[in-house]
């Protein structure tokens, strides 16, 4: 045990970062320590390699695409604010946050826990989920367990029923609109204890 | 110069002689002698209580300190880490998903034959959320890299390696640590380290004597006095306080006994109280000639290196070693590798094979007084050993269990999972299917796949339902 305060000045920008994310100074701290354990190199960021190592990470089907969306297009490595910053959009939508016109929107409020869950789909960032795009999650989620066929199936029906321009591709309102009824609250976060 | 210094000198060299005279005489009635016949005079027991009233004091110290400079106490991690994470199952939250309705009701065509159904189970584009959620969750305090570093304490115990942030609470404290590490390593330590020489130096002397006797019924009683009596030398060397449970279920010859694996102590905390054959890899230097010697007095397993790859030859060994009745249970720790003595993981199938009796034995280390984990990733043998031997004390619990055969039916890898429960349940240790070779290994893809399969279920399943109706 000891005081918190000499941990936090370590780490730079430490108040801008607790103000763009909404995280307590304890969260900061264990996320700190979360990301020292993961840089077992002490290199003061994380590249690829150290997601990788987690094992539970290594075993969900969508685990390379939930790596990717750490790293910036173009970037290999993440530093601690990056990562704090990815991770805010798990945290509970704040209810009781008054509404400040001018401020920008929080990290984790429905809409940007929705973009999140676009960028996982939408691999080329062009904003529209292609039907190949579409095909290529259903199949990292099932694997070698389904034919061909039925994956075609399963995305066509999917397309169909958000597809309201009939562009054969779902965009990001599209997205939004067939996820209307899903509490999003609540599959999108993640429960930090004091 | 002469005249001076010589009085002098004299002087010195008999305070010397006599203080070496005093420690080692010491020495030898409070520890050795005990050790030999296997007596303790309850010194560390007394030791370990006022170690513990200090701990206390020094932790409400910590706190009252804290509070008057207003600062937030880090409280390590409890046992549920930072996250609380959803107990959930995959097919819940789907349920869960389709249940409240997805945008699939607006467009009224999308369930032709039956109706929209509550758990109709078609395709979601949230339910990557359930993945996505677990996949963060892990990121952010995943069950394996938990176990492989070393548990955190909710006091103090005065030794800054288990104090993460150690700050400068109130000099009394200070001083307080300050006395404990000249205590630990002025007066501690080099005690220790007498007695791990003399230990195993009288292990080694001692067996390679007993090797030239004739094999029978005297070399192995002196056998086993001998084994027993370094042993204990070396746990006091260790200062290693162990409580032992249930010794009515003490391994008999011709069985396997088997325990959860936290450091290399764990030999001489079992081996202290019981003769067992010992099974591992030979060593070079030291380690190599206590191997060796060691086998002249009775009969241990060890194997070349060459040998460990050949899972038939060791399996061949063991069961061979094993059908001899004359011969000492063997000892074996299935999980392969070092945990951090909060969980037990995957035992390893190949001593479960080998169909003799099973006596399953937990250690629980009390981490109060010093951490007996081997991060073998962090520290080498030797840097260990110094860590432990500068440590307060090792205190830890064995209870022996009452022995288990594998029943009809039963594969090794379910026998190994009922040993490992058995374990986990008495140590108060969490079980984890999880192997302990993941600490350097890879996730094998079989685990990957299982998610594939249980979500693949779930979709598929029903559409297969649909195409019959």
């Amino acid at each position: 045990m000891g005081s918190t305060n000499s941990t936090l000045l370590k780490i730079p920008n430490v108040e801008v970062l607790m103000q763009e994310t909404g995280f307590s100074p304890a969260h900061i701290i264990r996320l700190h320590d979360r990301f020292k354990a993961l840089d077992k190199e002490g290199r003061g960021h994380l590249c690829p390699q150290d997601f990788g190592e987690i094992k539970e990470l290594a075993m969900n089907p969508i685990g390379d695409r939930i790596i990717g969306a750490f790293f910036s297009p173009g970037k290999e490595t993440v530093d601690f604010h990056t990562f704090v910053k990815i991770l805010a959009h798990f945290r509970p939508v704040d209810k009781d946050r008054p509404k400040e016109p001018n401020s920008p929107e929080p990290i984790n409020s429905r809409s940007n826990k929705l973009k999140f869950a676009f960028q996982l789909y939408d691999q080329d960032k062009d904003g529209k989920i292609s039907r190949d795009e579409l095909l290529k999650v259903l199949r990292a989620m099932l694997g070698m367990q389904v034919t061909e066929e039925q994956l075609e199936s399963i995305a066509d029906r999917t397309i169909q029923e958000a597809d309201l321009d009939r562009d054969d591709a779902i965009s990001f309102e599209e997205f939004r609109k067939s996820l209307e009824k899903v509490n999003i609250d609540h599959k999108m976060s993640i429960r930090f204890l004091r | 110069m002469g005249p001076f210094i010589s009085p002098f000198n004299n002087l010195l060299c008999m305070l010397l002689g006599i203080s070496f005279t005093v420690w080692f005489t010491l020495l030898l009635v409070f520890i050795i002698v005990p050790a030999v016949f296997g007596l303790s005079f309850g010194i560390r027991s007394l030791y370990m209580k006022t170690l513990l009233k200090v701990f206390k004091w020094a932790t409400v110290r910590m706190e009252r300190g804290a509070k008057e400079k207003n600062h937030l106490l880090y409280k390590p991690y409890s046992l549920n880490g930072i996250i609380a994470k959803e107990p959930t199952s995959l097919e819940e939250e789907l349920k869960e998903i389709r249940r409240n309705g997805s945008g699939r009701e607006l467009d009224g065509s999308a369930s032709t034959t039956a109706g929209p159904s509550p758990s109709s189970s078609e395709f979601d584009m949230s339910d990557t959320f359930y993945f996505c959620r677990r996949g963060i969750e892990s990121i952010v305090d995943d069950e394996v890299t938990k176990r492989f570093t070393a548990e955190e304490l909710e006091s103090w115990n005065l030794l800054t390696r288990s104090n993460y942030n150690f700050q400068h609470i109130s000099s009394r404290l200070t001083v307080l640590w300050g006395l404990g590490v000249v205590i630990r390593y002025g007066f501690l330590l080099p005690l220790r380290l007498t007695l791990a020489i003399t230990g195993v130096s009288l292990l080694v002397v001692f067996t390679t004597m007993i090797g030239f006797l004739p094999s029978g019924r005297v070399k192995n009683f002196l056998s086993e006095k001998v084994h027993l009596m370094c042993y204990r030398i070396c746990v006091r060397a260790l200062t290693a306080i162990i409580t032992y449970h249930h010794s009515e279920n003490k391994p008999k010859n011709g069985g396997i006994c088997v325990a959860n694996h936290t450091s290399p102590i764990d030999v001489i905390i079992l081996a202290s109280d019981g003769c067992y054959a010992m099974v591992g890899q030979i060593h070079g230097g030291l380690m190599g000639l206590i191997q060796k010697s060691m086998v002249k007095a009775c009969p241990h397993v060890w194997f070349e290196r060459s040998e460990v790859k050949d899972r038939h030859l060791v399996a061949k060994r063991l069961s061979d070693h094993v059908k001899d009745k004359s011969k000492l249970p063997i000892l074996i720790f299935p999980e392969g590798t070092c945990i951090n003595n909060t969980s037990v993981m995957m035992f390893k199938k190949g001593s479960f094979e080998i169909g003799s009796t099973v006596y399953p034995v937990a250690i629980k280390y009390d981490p109060r007084f010093g951490d007996a984990f081997w991060n073998s990733s962090k520290f080498g043998m030797v840097n260990y050993l110094l860590r432990m031997m500068s440590s307060w004390a090792i205190v830890c619990s064995v209870w022996y269990l009452p022995p288990m055969r594998r029943q009809e039916g039963e594969d090794a890898v379910q026998f190994a999972n009922r040993v490992k429960a058995a374990i986990a349940r008495q140590g108060g240790l969490v079980d984890l299917l999880w192997d302990g070779g993941l600490k350097r290994g890879k996730v094998k893809d079989t685990f990957k796949e299982e998610q594939q399969k249980l979500y693949s279920k779930i979709l598929v399943g029903t559409q297969e339902d649909r195409s019959r109706s």
